[in-house]
């Protein structure tokens, strides 16, 4: 069971199987992505913010708020890491508000299912790293 | 500073355009762009105007069986594009070209001649701020005529790289140094990439693809700076048959052309097996 925004952000994506329209929400997405502001951190970014194996050079943040919850921040280095981005953006969105514990249980399968065919080769390790380096990050914040 | 391509002492320069040169063709109907990426993404969030977008898993791989498009798929693509016989393709893309490149040598296969690459790519093109889009345009559909699709001298198959192997010839490993020395196969915690055993084909020499290549805008490195790499430390012989190789065939096919166009080896093929086959190939010898 996927935390309710996620669950509608995957029940679109179902809803347009033509590989072009599924281009475009992606790209959508990629256009929306808002990288991470200066008061959170700034260049040079941390190296132990980086996600392992991407090679659109992502980073990526979890700030604990008062209630319990995260907020997700991401960065992504390489212009042309148009993908990187429209996944940071859908997690940012749809997983910043939730406890560490419901985003911790997060199964980096939903990669294949925003991607399907716009997945490839290492680009898929690449997204579904950025998937586990947030939920590496959400089960330290639970401790 | 970039040397100008023919300055730079290739054995065909004819093969490779400048930016400034694709730039200034834009509006020239006998050239076709493709661009063909890694990131499927890439080219629907901005291209060069009037590039059409090749996709190397849905446009020339066969979808059933592990083999290139056919020849009727090969016109079918090129009448899609709106190519003659007589267009000059020019390729690009992300990754310093890597799958422009593997385009570009599927296009060989089909004995399409009058192609070139961008040298230097998207991340050139972009560091100049030249201008993209993401306009897709539409070209009136054409009638190609393509031969049949001819292996023989591009391209080497599993048989003829064991024969390759046991002559002592030249291969050439082109994957990172730990898939070369079988000590990465998969990331922790990640899938395999597709092989049960990690290695080389023995006697390959390891020489990784980007090494052709300046990291700085992507451009391939003079004709100097690669026979330093290729010929005088790893000691391969531009006459001599050669067979480059590496996961699926698409870093090798970068550098194919490295070798064939830039430094003028004379019999160079390319290996698309790769280590996804000789890997998982029972009783093939394997060195680490």
């Amino acid at each position: 069971m996927f935390p309710d925004k996620l669950q509608a952000v995957l029940d679109t994506f179902d809803l347009f199987p033509d590989p072009s329209d599924r281009t475009n929400m992606l790209l959508s997405y990629a256009d929306q992505f808002r990288e991470v502001p200066p008061e959170i951190a700034t260049r040079p970014f941390d190296r132990s913010h980086q996600v392992p194996q991407c090679e659109s050079d992502a980073y990526v943040w979890a700030m604990k708020m008062p209630d319990g919850t995260l907020t997700l921040h991401f960065a992504v280095e390489n212009p042309s890491g148009v993908s990187a981005k429209a996944l940071a953006a859908i997690l940012q969105r749809s997983l910043s508000g939730l406890p560490a514990e419901r985003i911790a249980a997060i199964d980096p399968s939903i990669v294949e299912r925003i991607f399907r065919q716009n997945i490839s080769m290492g680009k898929g390790m690449g997204l579904m790293s950025m998937v586990e380096a947030v939920r590496a990050l959400a089960r330290r914040a639970i401790g | 500073m970039t040397q100008r391509i023919e300055d730079r002492g290739y054995a065909h320069p004819e093969v490779l355009v400048s930016t400034e040169w694709v730039a200034d063709h834009l509006n020239d109907t006998n050239v076709r762009l493709i661009e063909s990426n890694e990131d499927t993404l890439l080219y629907a969030s901005g291209h060069l105007p009037g590039a059409v977008h090749v996709d190397w898993t849905a446009d020339l791989n066969d979808q059933i069986r592990r083999d290139y498009i056919t020849r009727q798929g090969f016109e079918q693509l090129m009448s899609r594009i709106g190519a003659t016989g007589g267009t000059t393709i020019v390729f690009y893309g992300d990754k310093n070209n890597w799958w422009a490149c593997y385009a570009f040598w599927v296009f060989q296969l089909f004995g399409h001649t009058h192609a070139r690459v961008m040298d230097g790519g998207r991340v050139k093109w972009e560091k100049e701020s030249r201008p993209l889009t993401r306009e897709v345009p539409a070209f009136a559909r054409t009638q190609y005529q393509a031969g049949e699709r001819s292996d023989t001298a591009q391209r080497a198959f599993r048989d003829e790289v064991l024969k390759h192997m046991e002559a002592r010839r030249q291969l050439v490993d082109v994957r990172s140094p730990e898939e070369y020395a079988g000590t990465r196969m998969h990331m922790p915690d990640y899938p395999n990439e597709g092989a049960l055993r990690g290695g080389h084909i023995p006697g390959a020499k390891s020489i990784p693809w980007a090494r052709a290549i300046n990291p700085e805008d992507g451009t391939f490195k003079t004709a100097a700076e690669l026979r330093r790499i290729y010929c005088e430390e790893k000691q391969l012989s531009p006459p001599a048959p050669t067979v480059t190789y590496c996961r699926i065939g698409e870093r090798s096919s970068h550098s194919w052309f490295a070798l064939k166009y830039l430094l003028g080896f004379e019999d160079v093929k390319n290996y698309d097996g790769s280590w996804t086959e000789w890997g998982n190939l029972v009783g093939a010898p394997i060195e680490r």
